[in-house]
C-alpha cells in the first residue's frame, strides 16, 4: 500500500491569542510574528498515511509545495515514519489557486507509484478544503472528502468512512488509486521519536522547480489561477454590532447584562 | 561561532513542546492541586525517550546530546517546573552518576531501567546537617563482611518514593583516611530492611515533584553496591552536580519563558484606566528586562552543555548558568505576579503556580549563594 500525503506548512495559530497581522502588500500576513507548523488536518494525513504502511506495507511519500523552511514540516513527517519526500518551490508558483496548487502536485505524484493520495480536507490558513478535491479531479481519480475511516477492504479497493453533519458517518467503497481528504480525529497523530528524527536528517528531500514539473509557465501560480487572490482586510466594525472590551471574566458580565437588558433571557 | 541549533535538536525541541502543550498543560493544574506524581505522564515521557536523552542506546537510552537534554527540560519546564526537576534529578544527577561511575553490571542493573524511564534515578547528599556543607555527611557505612552496614538520614530527596523508585545512590563516611573522612557512594535498592522513606514532604512548589526523607537503620546492602571508588565519594557527586546544574539553569529558563509568556499575554488584555496595562512603561519596560534576561539565561545554559557536549570544562559555566537562571525565574515570576496585580494571588492564574515553583531554584543543587561562592573561588577570592 503506497501511500502519497501532501503536507502544507502554515501559521501556528492555535493558541486563541495569536494576533494576525495584513502586511502592506495587502495579500500576505506579516509572517515574521508566526512559528510555522504542518496544517492541523495534514498532521492527521500523515499519521493515516502511516498507519496504513505499518499494517500493509509500502511506502510514504510526503509532498510539499514550499519554501525552505517547510522542510521543517517535511522532515517531521519523515521522522514519524514516511519514506520519501518531494518539494515543489518556485517564485512562479506563487498564488496558486486551489486547482492551480492541485496541479503542481499532481505533476510531481504522477511519476509515483501509489494506491492513495492523502491531503488534509482543509488548510488552517486560507481554509479553501478545496486542494485534495481538485487533486483528485486533476489526477482523474475518484475521491473523498472529509474522511474519518478508512479500512483496506481488498486489494484495489478501500471502505471510507467520511464525516457527515450530525455525526453521521457515510461508509462507502471505492476504487483505488484513489484521493481522500483526511478529517481531524481519524487517528491519534504520534509524536517523532529521537531515533525518527535523526533517520529523517538523512533523508532525501528532492526538490522540483517549474522546469522539473514540466509545466509551462502559464500553467503555475497566479497565471494558472482563474481566481486570484487580490487583497486581505479587516471588516469594518458596524454600527449595530457593540464590540466588549477586557477579560473574560469581564466580557462575560457585561454581555449577560446587555442580554438580560433586551429581555432576551 | 555558531548560535544555530542542528535540525535533530530544532525537531526534537518542537516534538517536546507540542507534548508538552498536548499531554501535560491541560492537566497541569489539576495535578498540581492533587499534589499527587503523574504516573501517565512520567510513562508517556518516558516513551518520548525524555528519560535517557544524554545517555547511548546501549544503555536503554536516547543517545542525543545534552543540549538537546537541555531544550527539553527547558520546554517540560515551560509548562511545569514539577516535571521539569523529576526528569533533571532523575537525569543529571542519579542517572548520570551510575553512567560514569558505575560497573558494566550496575549499568545493566540500573542505569537501562533508568534511561528507559521505567525507574526514577535519585541522589541522596543532603543532610540534616549537611546542606550547603556537603562533606559534613554523618551518615556512615560500615563494611561488614561482604556488606555495608548504613546508619544515617538523608533529607529532600527528589524522586525518592514513587512505584517507580527503586534505589537511591547516596554519600556516606566509609572510614578515615589519614585523620581525614572518606566518603563513598553506595547504591541502597528500595525494600532493603532498615531503610525507610518518610512520608512527602508538604512544600510550597513543585507540588508533583516527589520529595522525601529517607532514613537508614542497619541497614545492610552488599559490598559491590559501592558506586565508584572508595573514598572517591565526595568529588564524584560533586562533579555530577556540575550537570545538575544545568538541568536546574534549563528548568529556570523554561519557568522564567512562562512567567514572560503569560505575563505579556495579560498586559495585553487587562485594561485599566482606559487602556491596556501593557501601554503603561512601568509594566511593558518590565516585560522588556524579562524578554533579555530570558535570552541572556538561555544562552548561558546551553553555552554550558555545550561545553559538555564538546566534553570541555564547563563547571564554571554550569554555576554561573545555574545562579542567573534561577535568579532570572525568582524575579520573572515575581514580575508576573505584579503584574497580573491581586490576579496573580489567586491559583486560577498560572502565574501563582509559578512563583510558588521558583523559589526553590535559587537554593536546591547549591544555593545563590554557594555558586557565587564557587565563582568567587574560580577568581581566586
Ligand atoms: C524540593 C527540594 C528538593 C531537593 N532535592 C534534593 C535531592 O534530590 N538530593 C539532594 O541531595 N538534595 C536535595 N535538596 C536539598 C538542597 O540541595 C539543599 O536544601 C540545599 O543544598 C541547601 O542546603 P540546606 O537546605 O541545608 O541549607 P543550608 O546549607 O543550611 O543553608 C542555609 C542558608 O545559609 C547559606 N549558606 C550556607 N553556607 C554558606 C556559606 N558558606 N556562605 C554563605 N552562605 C551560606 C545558604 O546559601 C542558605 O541561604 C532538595 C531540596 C528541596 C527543598
Amino acid at each position: 500500500m503506497n501511500v502519497v500525503v501532501c503536507v502544507k506548512q502554515v501559521p501556528d495559530t492555535s493558541d486563541p491569542d495569536t494576533e494576525v497581522h495584513i502586511d502592506s502588500s495587502g495579500r500576505d500576513v506579516e509572517r515574521s510574528k508566526f512559528s510555522f507548523v504542518i496544517n492541523d488536518a495534514d498532521n492527521y494525513a500523515v499519521e493515516e498515511a502511516i498507519l496504513l504502511k505499518e499494517k500493509h506495507g509500502g511506502e510514504v511519500t510526503v509532498v510539499n509545495i514550499g519554501p525552505e523552511t517547510a522542510n521543517q514540516v517535511i522532515r517531521m513527517a519523515l521522522a514519524k515514519g514516511g519514506d520519501k519526500a518531494i518539494r515543489l518551490e518556485d517564485e512562479k508558483f506563487e498564488f496558486s489557486d486551489a486547482v492551480c496548487t492541485a496541479r503542481l502536485l499532481a505533476s510531481a505524484i504522477k511519476d509515483i507509484e501509489y494506491d492513495i493520495v492523502m491531503t488534509g480536507c482543509i488548510a488552517t490558513d486560507d481554509g479553501y478544503t478545496a486542494t485534495g478535491v481538485a487533486l483528485g479531479q486533476v489526477l482523474g481519480l475518484p475521491h473523498a472528502a472529509y474522511v474519518k475511516s478508512v479500512e483496506v477492504v481488498e486489494e484495489g479497493k478501500l471502505k471510507v468512512g467520511r464525516e457527515l453533519e450530525g455525526g453521521i458517518m457515510e461508509m462507502l467503497e471505492i476504487q483505488t488509486p484513489c484521493v481522500l481528504t483526511i478529517q481531524t480525529g481519524i487517528n491519534e497523530p504520534r509524536y517523532a521519536s529521537f531515533k525518527g528524527i535523526r533517520a529523517a536528517s538523512k533523508k532525501e528531500i528532492k526538490l522540483m522547480d517549474l522546469a522539473a514539473t514540466g509545466l509551462s509557465e502559464d500553467e503555475a501560480g497566479e497565471a494558472g489561477s482563474k481566481s486570484v487572490m487580490v487583497q486581505y482586510s479587516v471588516p469594518e466594525v458596524g454600527e449595530l454590532a457593540e464590540m466588549l472590551e477586557g477579560d473574560a471574566a469581564e466580557t462575560s458580565g457585561k454581555l449577560a447584562g446587555i442580554l438580560k437588558e433586551k429581555g432576551l433571557v | 561561532m555558531d548560535f544555530d541549533l542542528t535540525e535533530e535538536q530544532r525537531m526534537f525541541r518542537q516534538t517536546v513542546r507540542e507534548f508538552a502543550k498536548t499531554e501535560i498543560a491541560p492537566h497541569v493544574e489539576e495535578l498540581d492541586r492533587a499534589g499527587e506524581f503523574p504516573y501517565e505522564i512520567q510513562e508517556k515521557m518516558a516513551d518520548l525517550g525524555i528519560f535517557g536523552l544524554p545517555f547511548p542506546e546501549e544503555y536503554g537510552g536516547t543517545g542525543a546530546d545534552l543540549v538537546t537534554y537541555a531544550l527539553s527540560v527547558e520546554e517540560i519546564s515551560r509548562v511545569s517546573a514539577s516535571l521539569g526537576i523529576t526528569i533533571s534529578a532523575h537525569t543529571s544527577l542519579g542517572a548520570l552518576l551510575v553512567y560514569l561511575n558505575g560497573t558494566e553490571e550496575q549499568k545493566q542493573e540500573w542505569l537501562v531501567p533508568m534511561a528507559q524511564g521505567k525507574m526514577l534515578g535519585a541522589f541522596g547528599l543532603t543532610e540534616p546537617e549537611a546542606g550547603s556543607d556537603a562533606g559534613a555527611t554523618k551518615t556512615t557505612a560500615a563494611l561488614d563482611g561482604d556488606e555495608w552496614v548504613i546508619n544515617g538520614t538523608k533529607c529532600f530527596i527528589t524522586n525518592s518514593g514513587t512505584r517507580i523508585s527503586k534505589m537511591v545512590t547516596i554519600t556516606a563516611v566509609t572510614g578515615d583516611r589519614a585523620g581525614k573522612k572518606e566518603i563513598s557512594n553506595i547504591i541502597v535498592p528500595h525494600g532493603t530492611p532498615g531503610f525507610t522513606v518518610s512520608p512527602p514532604y508538604r512544600k510550597m512548589g513543585w507540588h508533583i515533584s516527589d520529595t522525601h526523607e529517607l532514613s537508614f537503620n542497619d541497614c545492610r546492602v552488599p559490598a559491590d553496591n559501592l558506586l565508584g571508588d572508595r573514598g572517591a565519594g565526595l568529588k564524584t557527586f560533586l562533579k555530577v552536580l556540575d550537570c545538575g546544574r544545568i538541568g536546574v539553569a534549563a528548568l529556570s529558563v523554561g519557568l522564567a519563558q512562562a512567567c514572560l509568556d503569560e505575563a505579556v499575554k495579560y498586559a495585553k488584555q487587562r485594561q485599566q484606566f482606559g487602556q491596556p496595562i501593557g501601554k503603561f512603561e512601568a509594566i511593558s519596560f518590565r516585560c522588556a528586562d524579562m524578554l533579555v534576561e530570558v535570552e541572556l539565561a538561555r544562552l548561558m545554559t546551553l553555552k554550558a552543555a555545550w561545553l559538555y557536549d564538546r566534553e570541555e570544562p564547563y563547571s564554571k559555566e554550569a554555576s554561573m548558568a545555574k545562579l542567573f537562571a534561577s535568579e532570572t525565574a525568582m524575579r520573572a515570576a515575581s514580575a508576573a505576579v505584579q503584574i497580573h496585580g491581586g490576579y496573580g494571588y489567586i491559583e486560577d492564574y498560572p502565574v501563582c503556580r509559578y512563583f510558588r515553583d521558583a523559589k526553590i531554584l535559587e537554593i536546591g543543587e547549591g544555593t545563590s549563594e554557594v555558586q557565587r561562592l564557587i565563582l568567587a573561588r574560580n577568581l581566586g577570592l
